[in-house]
């Protein structure tokens, strides 16, 4: 991915799970993505960096290109997030992709109704783990365009 | 991987047979509808006009261009989104826009996915192929059908 047009972006990935979180950022890694990736560790800490709360106050730049959540985290869970995001015209534009062990219809239902922008289930198999990351961190992290930083896109 | 449909809005010729090319590449093209204005996408999700009979369900992915003859790609965004039978199948602008105003208006109104269709063809394949492969293959889509 050596395009001018197409720069690695920002990704920040919520995600509790240590072995996971570790599988993912390698795969981004791999396509020399990691060193824009934030890793929090639940929903409580997605939420205080995206409104630059606690110990991100003094944070630099805006909303990440791209936030992948884990649905079952501590404190907070990640439909409790995707809720918050998509009802603050502050914050809704920014894609929110879940990353999810779960397959219940149920999960996938509400997250595309509370307006998810894609929603992935992690691969059981390490190598399709990676490859799906790999797929996903692309498109993400380098072909979409990201909505521009600050703007307000509520209706 | 079971028959996921992609449908595509698109009026340029040059693009459709492009974006066909890429996405034939990784075997989906086959799974591919191709419209070539605002108003045929709105009757084929719809199921009206010459779509009438159609069967399949709703596309896992809708790939929407933006400056189209009838109706625009915004337009049919909009109607997509507001409507609560369709709001939830993923819509991805591909346009040759890459002006903020554009930006803020589609994802204000609930573009999944926003890309810029790259000028140079080498790029422009990748970027289909790799749009391809996240919307077809990795995302899970929505289940609802009409």
């Amino acid at each position: 991915m050596k395009s001018m047009h197409l720069k690695p972006k920002t990704i920040l990935l919520v995600e509790d799970d240590p072995n996971d979180e570790e599988m993912t950022v390698a795969a981004l890694k791999k396509e020399g993505l990691a060193g824009d990736v934030i890793v929090v560790r639940d929903g409580a800490e997605a939420l205080d960096f995206l409104y630059r709360r606690a110990g991100f106050a003094s944070r630099d730049g805006g909303p990440p290109a791209v936030m992948l959540l884990d649905i079952k985290m501590p404190k907070v869970d990640g439909l409790e997030v995707l809720r918050q995001i998509k009802s603050d015209p502050h914050l809704k534009a920014m894609p929110v992709v879940m990353l999810t062990s779960s397959e219940e219809s149920s999960d996938l239902a509400e997250c595309y109704q509370l307006g998810v922008n894609a929603y992935v289930v992690k691969p059981v198999r390490l190598n399709e783990f990676i490859k799906a990351v790999h797929d996903l961190g692309i498109f993400w992290g380098v072909v979409n365009h990201p909505p521009p930083a600050g703007i307000q896109t509520g209706a | 991987m079971n028959m996921r449909q992609i449908l595509i809005a698109e009026d340029d010729p040059r693009d459709e047979e492009l974006t066909l090319a890429a996405l034939e590449e990784y075997n989906l093209a086959n799974k591919v509808f191709v419209v070539h204005d605002g108003a045929e996408a709105l009757d084929y999700m719809y199921c009206r006009g010459k779509f009438k009979a159609r069967v399949g369900g709703n596309p896992v992915v809708i790939l929407l261009d933006n400056k189209m003859p009838k109706v625009t790609g915004l337009e049919v965004l909009k109607i997509i989104k507001a409507d609560e039978r369709l709001k939830t199948i993923p819509v991805v602008v591909l346009t040759s826009s890459r002006e903020a105003p554009d930006l803020i208006e589609f994802y204000k109104h609930g573009a999944n996915a926003y890309v810029v269709k790259p000028v140079d063809f080498a790029e422009f394949m990748k970027a289909i192929k790799q749009l391809g492969i996240f919307w077809a293959a990795v995302n899970e889509p929505p289940l609802n059908n009409l």
